[in-house]
């Protein structure tokens, strides 16, 4: 039983640090507290829901779909606005992000009513995995599996490739990254779009088990933000393994207070760990 | 000697005189709900305003003031005048609990942990069955007395309390400002180690600082059941509520005295119009062009409006100062 709740919560895990990753990158390289990005996340899993619905794609056949969808909505939301609070204070940032939450998440009302809505039928649905006393459904399985691909590829992309070295160069200095030819404007848009793929890809993922509506992306959000913060700012390794932290204490608090406790407990385990490590798991 | 003084009792006159002239019961409501988050935004300016640390969890100490006074009148039938002091002592001991680990945190880690302690406090508060868990209380109506702060015929009474507490805050908030622990606060909030290294500590006065701002919250948050009559731990401990408190703040001018009440001004009376004129369908769309506007005012105006008011009346200023000297030239 306690080895199903472990499983389980690592899987969730999994899913965590990858909409984390996508929070983190916008909070370390361009520090902006992003309060739209759980919203990003609502766009993936309408993206998918509407693919499915319209189209009949699967949703994991649309997790490309969602993930460009969500990339270029990053990228937009950069020009539009982003661009425009970078220079200011924090907090300004962060009124802006903010304003942005309330209109995606709106305008996802006014457009798609606040119904909740399930994907039925898709390839993974109700299917199962039993190895010995554990089953895992596979919806979540295949969520968990996309989401360490997708973060890989993000490591991949940040450390190994000529763009996600500027990415680096601009979060430790901006000032210098411009001074060395970076062209940091294009970067941040990028990083930005980086972000929102996370989450896009995220979303697609989720949407086969999670119910899709307009605030479906708060919850997330907040988690994110704690997981961020316990992993390091702008670290994405941090990420990870707060992500799985969190997810296993998701779980097994769920198990052993009382899923009404559960939350508590996840923020609760963020104080105990940031008492330890003031700047978060790997900050520095 | 304290500053100011002048220009903050002609404020708080002019807005005892403005119901009196206006007299439509929906101006009253949203002057009210103005003056409530006004003096929110007036203790929440204390501890990031002036000594700089970002707070996301004020709906804590607001959500602790409301339920504080509420559970005492619906259970004890105690008076909220007890029970708006209770809440408020209430308040001051989370913020000194929470004041020690949390202040060793820097910066978003800092404003994250503030974060994390509100949502817990709104998951104890969602499972504690005294409290009346998710179901939230009903406040009992009772017949207009100002001893049991319920006035079911009038906004006015509400709306003077409002007014009085937004006027004791405003003048503590002046207070702090210009006082030592004010200029301590700030030092603080400019440098950190600097601070530390004349020999302030820093651990003590910020801890002051949430104490105080955390008490005043709990102030306004009684005053809001009281209006509002009726309370559950999703309207009041959410982070939309912090931020709501954040927003309007950093919108009027953050660090600034007048900032909160700016900010009230604009945001309040918008938001109640927009969803008076464009929310009863509930489709959303008043709080999309919120949003919008609320972005208008952070790409455009990124200091806040008393960034602009302050820029207006520099020029101003230069202005005569350019006039008195063609004058002497001349």
């Amino acid at each position: 039983m306690v080895l199903q709740i472990i499983s389980n919560g690592i899987l969730m895990g999994f899913i965590y640090a990858l909409v984390a990753v996508g929070l983190t990158l916008t909070w370390g390289v361009m520090d902006i507290t992003n309060f739209a990005h759980g919203e990003m996340l609502m766009v993936g899993m309408y993206t998918a829901f509407w693919m499915f619905e319209l189209f009949s794609i699967d949703p994991l056949l649309s997790i490309p779909i969602s993930t460009l969808v969500v990339f270029l909505l990053g990228v937009l939301l950069y020009k539009l606005v982003i661009k425009r609070v970078l220079g200011g204070s924090g907090l300004t940032a962060l009124l802006a992000t903010f304003g942005l939450s309330m209109f995606l998440k709106n305008l996802a009302q006014f457009l798609f009513s606040p119904n909740y809505r399930y994907i039925n039928g898709a390839i993974v649905t109700d299917k199962k995995i039993v190895l010995g006393n554990v089953i895992l459904g596979l919806p979540q399985v295949v969520a968990a599996v996309g989401s360490i691909i997708m973060t890989l590829i993000i490591i991949y992309f940040i450390n190994k490739t000529k763009t996600g070295k500027a990415i680096q160069a601009t979060a430790l200095n901006r000032d210098t990254a411009l001074l060395m030819g970076i062209d940091t404007d294009k970067i941040f848009a990028i990083t930005f779009g980086v972000s929102g793929a996370c989450v896009g890809a995220a979303g697609a993922l989720m949407s086969s088990f999670f119910p899709i509506y307009p605030q479906s992306g708060g919850l997330y959000s907040i988690i994110a933000f704690v997981i961020v913060a316990m992993g390091g700012l702008g670290n994405i390794k941090g990420a990870l393994y707060a992500g799985l932290i969190i997810g296993l204490t998701e779980a097994l608090g769920g198990f052993f207070l009382g899923t009404q406790f559960k939350y508590a407990l996840v923020f609760l385990i963020y104080l105990i760990v940031i008492q330890v490590r003031p700047k978060g798991l790997f900050g520095w | 000697m304290v500053k100011n003084i002048r220009s903050l009792i002609i404020l708080i006159v002019a807005i005892a005189i403005l119901p009196l002239i206006f007299k439509s019961d929906s101006f009253h409501n949203v002057l009210v709900l103005l003056l409530i988050f006004a003096t929110l935004g007036e203790a929440w300016n204390i501890i990031t305003g002036f000594a700089g640390q970002t707070s996301f969890g004020h709906a804590a100490f607001f959500g602790i003031g409301a339920y504080a006074s509420s559970v005492l009148f619906y259970r004890f039938n105690i008076s909220p005048w007890i029970g708006m002091f209770v809440g408020a002592i209430f308040a001051a001991g989370v913020a000194a609990i929470i004041s020690y680990p949390c202040f060793r945190l820097k910066d978003s880690y800092f404003a994250i942990a503030t974060l994390a302690v509100a949502e817990i406090i709104k998951q104890l508060f969602v499972s504690w069955d005294f409290v009346e868990g998710a179901t939230g209380i009903s406040l009992p109506i009772v017949d207009d007395s100002l001893w049991h702060m319920q006035f079911n015929s009038s906004k006015l009474p509400y709306l003077y309390l409002a007014l009085g507490l937004f006027a004791i805050v405003i003048f503590i908030c002046n207070f702090i400002e210009n006082s030592k622990i004010g200029f301590y606060l700030k030092a603080i909030r400019e440098s950190h180690e600097v601070a530390e290294s004349i020999g302030i500590n820093t651990t003590n006065y910020k801890t002051y600082a949430m104490v105080i701002s955390a008490a005043l919250s709990a102030f306004a948050g009684t005053l809001y059941a009281q209006y509002i009559l009726y309370i559950d731990p999703f309207m009041l401990f959410t982070l939309d509520m912090s931020i709501k408190i954040v927003l309007l703040t950093v919108l009027g001018g953050i660090g600034n005295i007048y900032g909160p009440i700016i900010g009230a001004a604009i945001l309040i009376p918008l938001s109640e119009t927009t969803r008076i004129v464009l929310g009863g369908t509930g489709s959303g769309i008043d709080l999309m062009i919120f949003g919008v506007l609320v972005i208008l005012v952070a790409c455009f105006q990124p200091k806040g409006i008393i960034g602009l008011v302050q820029k207006i009346v520099n020029n101003i200023k230069k202005q005569k100062v350019g006039e008195g000297k063609v004058e002497t030239n001349s």
